[in-house]
C-alpha cells in the first residue's frame, strides 16, 4: 500500500482487492454489540474540510471512532481559494500538533496531491474529494457494494469485478465520482460505459478506459449496475442542457427504464439524490437501489483505508481472524 | 567612454571577427583589429548577437514591487542578454495614462540596465469598455507605440476595431491577448486529455484561435497592424499563416516555455507550470517551433511574469498565472531551435532582436552588428551546459519552471550603447 490515497488510479488491482477484503472484516465489527476496535488507539486523525460535506465527514468520523482514533474536525469553508496560503498554513499547524493522518475535502482539484507532495506535512493524506478530480473512497465503497451484490459477500473475497458491466449516467464532466469510478472499476476488470449528454462529457474522455454513449436506453439491457450521478440544477443555467424535463426524459431513470435492465442488475447513487429529475421515487425506493447500503459500506471502506494506510500489518480484526483460525 | 575590443567572436554565429566599440557605437568590425587603448574581451568560441529585445515583459512597477521592480526586472533582462524590454500595462495603477508610462520609462532610463519601453493599455483600467488615451501616451516622453490589455483580451469586437483604426494615426500596433472570455471561464489549464483526467477547468485552443481569426479579419478590414501575443496552439499558427498569405499585417510571438513545455507537466499540480495561455500539447509545441523557424511566428517574447513565492506555494486553483523568463529565454531557444537545427544564430538574432525591435519601433535596437551602429550587443557562451539555479536570478521572483533543469548556453556579456551591463555573467 502507498502512504497516501489521493486517486483511485494510484491503486493496483491487488491493493484494491486488499482494501475490499479488509472492509469485509471491518463490516463485521458493525454486527457486534460494541462496534469498536482498538486498532488506531493513540493515533490522531484530522478531518480537514474546506468544502461542506456532512455525509462524507460523518462517514469518515464514524470510521475513525470505530478504530479508536482521536478525531479532530476542522472546517475551513470559504477560506481556501480566496486565500491560497491557508492550505499550507493549516497543514503546517496540523503537522506541529503531531497529526498522523489528514482526511481532506477541498474545492480545488489537486489540493490533496499538493498537500501530500509539497513537503508541507508528513502525515498520511486521504483524499475525501477534490474539486472535479477524485473521490477514491467513494469509488471503493461503490466497488465494495457491487462486489457484495454481484459476486457475493463471502464468495467475493479475494475477487475483483472482472466482466461486470457498469453504466455511469449523468454529469460526468463535473464529477469526481465518475473519474474515480472509471479508474477503479477498470483496474478491477469491469467494463464501464459513461452515458451523458455530450455537453457533460469532458473533452479528452477518449483516452479513458471506458466507452461513452449518449443513449441510455440502448445501454441499460447490457448493464449489471447503473450508477446515477447527481446533476446540479445550476448546470441548467449554464446551457449544459435545455431544461430539467428534457434532461429527465433522456437521462433520468424511472420504473419503465429500470425494467429494461437485467433481473439481477442494481441501481446506485452516490447521494444526495434529486428525486424526480435524475431518478424517480419508484426507482430510488426499490429493492434494487443500493443507496442506503452504500452509506453503510462507506464506513467499512474508510475503516479499511485508514487501517491500511496507518501501517496495518496486524490483522485488522484480530478476534475475528483468530476465531476463524480456531 | 573607453574603447572595448571583443576579440574573435562568431558574429551572428558566423566566422570569428573582432568588434571594436568606441563610446556608444560600434567603430569597426573585422579581423585582426588593433587592441590599442581598448579593453579586450576574449570571445573566442562565443556567439555575438545584437542585444535582445523583449516585446512582452511584466515589470510589476508601479504597484506590485514585491514581485518585481523596474530595477530588478531590467537587471534580470541584462542578465538574459536583453538591451530593451517592453513593459506590459497591467500594473497598479494601470499604464493607461501618459503619467504612468512616463514614470516607467524614466525609471528604466535612470537605472540604465536596459531600455524600458512602456506598453500602453488599450482600454481604461484594462476593462475593455472605453479606449485609453492612446494618443497622449504616444505623445508622452515614453513615446508609446504598442498598446495591449495583456492579461485580458480586448474581446469587444467594436472596441478592438476602433483601437486598430485609431493607432494608425501614429503607426501604433495593438498587441492582443487572444482569449475568448466566455470560453475560458474557470479555465485552469489546456483543455484536453490531461485536464479531463485532472479535473481542472479547460482552456480550449479554440478560445485563442477564434479571437485571432476575428482580429486578423478586423485588421484586414480597417487596414491596420495587429500583433498576437503569446500564440500557443497549432490552430493559431494555421490562422496566422493564412492571414499572412493574404497580406494581412499580422505579427505574432511565441514564448520560450511554449516552445519547450507541455501540459503533461500539470500532472504534478505544481503551480510553477500555471501560465496563461496554458502549456499545450506536444503537437502544439512542434507546430510552434516549425512556425517560428519558417517565419510564420515572427518573434520570441518572454511573457516574463514574476510572482512572489506565496502566490505559487499553494494549491493549483489558488495560484497566480505566469513564469519568469528573461534569464532563461535564450537558453530555451538554443535548446529548442538551435540545437535541433531549426534555426541558426542569425535566425535567433532575427527572432529575438531585429523583428521585435521593428514591431515595437525600438529604433536603435535590433540593428546589424556593423560599424556606425549603436553598440547594443550580447555575447553568448553557447557551449555552456548547466543546471538552472533560481537562487542566482536577478529577478525579484523565482517562479521558474526550469529549476534544476539542464539548459544549454549562457549570456556572459551585455552592452547597452557601449556600456557593459553584464560582464563574465555578473551584473555591473
Amino acid at each position: 500500500m502507498q502512504r497516501h490515497l489521493i486517486s483511485a488510479a494510484d491503486l493496483t488491482r491487488d491493493d484494491a482487492v486488499l482494501i475490499l477484503d479488509t472492509a469485509e472484516e471491518m463490516a463485521r465489527v458493525a454486527d457486534r454489540p460494541i462496534k469498536k476496535l482498538p486498532t488506531l488507539r493513540g493515533r490522531t486523525v484530522v478531518n480537514l474540510f474546506f468544502e461542506d460535506s456532512t455525509r462524507t465527514r460523518i462517514s469518515f468520523e464514524a470510521a475513525e471512532k470505530r478504530l479508536s482514533a482521536d478525531v479532530i474536525n476542522f472546517t475551513a469553508k470559504g477560506s481556501s481559494v480566496s486565500k491560497g496560503e491557508s492550505l499550507k498554513d493549516t497543514a503546517q499547524t496540523l503537522e506541529a500538533m503531531g497529526v498522523d493522518a489528514v482526511v481532506i475535502r477541498h474545492g480545488a482539484s489537486g489540493a490533496p496531491y499538493r498537500l501530500a507532495n509539497s513537503g508541507w506535512i508528513d502525515a498520511a493524506v486521504i483524499n475525501a474529494g477534490d474539486g472535479t478530480h477524485q473521490h477514491p473512497t467513494q469509488a471503493l465503497l461503490d466497488a465494495f457494494t457491487m462486489r457484495r451484490r454481484l459476486v457475493g459477500r463471502d464468495t467475493g473475497l479475494g475477487k475483483d469485478l472482472s466482466g461486470r458491466r457498469i453504466t455511469i449516467v449523468g454529469d460526468v464532466l463535473h464529477s469526481r465520482v465518475a473519474r474515480s469510478n472509471v479508474d477503479l472499476l477498470h483496474t478491477l476488470g469491469a467494463e464501464v460505459t459513461l452515458v451523458a449528454p455530450p455537453t457533460l462529457v469532458p473533452v479528452g474522455v477518449e483516452t479513458w478506459p471506458c466507452e461513452v454513449s449518449y443513449d441510455l436506453d440502448s445501454t441499460l439491457p447490457k448493464s449489471d449496475a447503473v450508477m446515477m450521478l447527481r446533476v446540479q440544477r445550476e448546470r441548467m443555467n449554464a446551457a449544459f442542457f435545455p431544461t430539467e424535463r428534457e434532461y429527465s426524459r433522456r437521462y433520468g431513470l424511472d420504473g419503465e427504464r429500470m425494467a429494461k435492465m437485467p433481473e439481477h442488475a442494481i441501481v446506485m447513487h452516490p447521494g444526495p439524490m434529486v428525486r424526480g429529475m435524475e431518478i424517480t421515487a419508484e426507482v430510488a425506493d426499490s429493492d434494487r437501489c443500493t443507496v442506503v447500503e452504500q452509506v453503510a459500506n462507506g464506513v467499512s471502506i474508510r475503516m479499511a483505508v485508514l487501517y491500511l494506510l496507518l501501517g496495518g500489518n496486524e490483522p485488522a480484526v484480530p478476534n475475528a481472524r483468530t476465531n476463524e483460525e480456531k | 567612454m573607453s574603447k572595448i575590443l571583443i576579440r574573435g567572436a562568431k558574429v551572428l554565429g558566423g566566422e570569428p571577427q573582432d568588434v571594436l566599440i568606441d563610446g556608444e557605437v560600434i567603430a569597426e568590425v573585422g579581423t585582426g583589429l588593433s587592441a590599442d587603448g581598448a579593453q579586450v574581451v576574449e570571445a573566442t568560441g562565443k556567439v555575438l548577437l545584437p542585444g535582445l529585445v523583449d516585446l512582452h515583459t511584466h515589470l510589476r512597477e508601479p504597484g506590485r514591487e514585491d514581485s518585481e521592480t523596474v530595477l530588478t526586472g531590467t537587471r534580470a533582462a541584462a542578465s538574459g542578454g536583453y538591451t530593451a524590454v517592453f513593459a506590459m500595462a497591467n500594473t497598479f495603477p494601470v499604464a493607461d495614462t501618459a503619467g504612468v508610462v512616463e514614470q516607467v520609462y524614466r525609471l528604466g532610463q535612470e537605472h540604465g540596465y536596459c531600455d524600458v519601453q512602456p506598453i500602453g493599455a488599450v482600454t481604461v483600467g484594462l476593462e475593455g469598455k472605453k479606449l485609453a488615451e492612446l494618443g497622449a501616451m504616444h505623445e508622452s516622453a515614453a513615446g508609446v507605440t504598442v498598446f495591449s490589455d495583456d492579461g485580458k483580451c480586448v474581446d469587444d469586437a467594436v472596441i478592438m476595431r476602433r483601437a486598430l483604426e485609431y493607432v494608425k494615426a501614429f503607426g501604433g500596433v495593438v498587441a492582443q491577448h487572444a482569449q475568448e472570455p466566455r470560453l475560458t471561464e474557470g479555465a485552469q489549464m489546456n483543455e484536453g486529455v490531461v485536464s479531463a483526467e485532472l479535473g481542472l477547468g479547460g482552456w480550449p485552443a479554440v478560445a485563442e484561435e477564434s479571437i485571432i481569426a476575428r482580429d486578423v479579419l478586423l485588421a484586414e478590414h480597417v487596414g491596420s497592424r495587429v500583433h498576437i501575443c503569446h500564440l500557443s496552439t497549432a490552430g493559431s499558427v494555421e490562422i496566422v499563416r493564412w492571414a499572412k498569405s493574404r497580406g494581412i499585417a499580422v505579427t505574432a510571438e511565441v514564448t520560450p516555455h511554449h516552445l519547450l513545455l507541455t501540459d503533461e507537466l500539470v500532472r504534478t499540480y505544481n503551480p510553477v507550470y500555471k501560465v496563461n495561455p496554458p502549456l499545450r500539447t506536444e503537437r502544439d509545441v512542434h507546430a510552434l517551433r516549425t512556425a517560428l523557424a519558417d517565419g510564420t511566428i515572427d518573434i520570441v517574447a518572454t511573457d516574463h511574469a514574476p510572482h512572489p513565492h506565496e502566490d505559487k506555494d499553494c494549491e493549483w486553483a489558488a495560484a497566480a498565472m505566469g513564469m519568469v523568463g528573461l534569464e532563461t529565454a535564450l537558453s530555451v531557444v538554443q535548446e529548442t531551435m538551435v540545437d535541433t537545427g531549426l534555426l541558426d544564430w542569425a535566425g535567433v538574432a532575427d527572432r529575438m532582436s531585429v523583428k521585435p525591435a521593428q514591431i515595437g519601433q525600438a529604433t536603435g535596437h535590433g540593428r546589424p552588428v556593423s560599424a556606425g551602429e549603436p553598440a547594443n550587443l550580447t555575447l553568448v557562451d553557447t557551449e555552456y551546459r548547466g543546471q538552472v539555479d533560481p537562487a542566482g536570478f536577478a529577478s525579484r521572483s523565482r517562479n521558474t519552471p526550469y529549476e534544476g533543469r539542464r539548459l544549454p548556453g549562457r549570456v556572459t556579456h551585455t552592452w547597452l550603447r557601449g556600456k557593459a551591463t553584464l560582464v563574465d555573467g555578473k551584473l555591473t
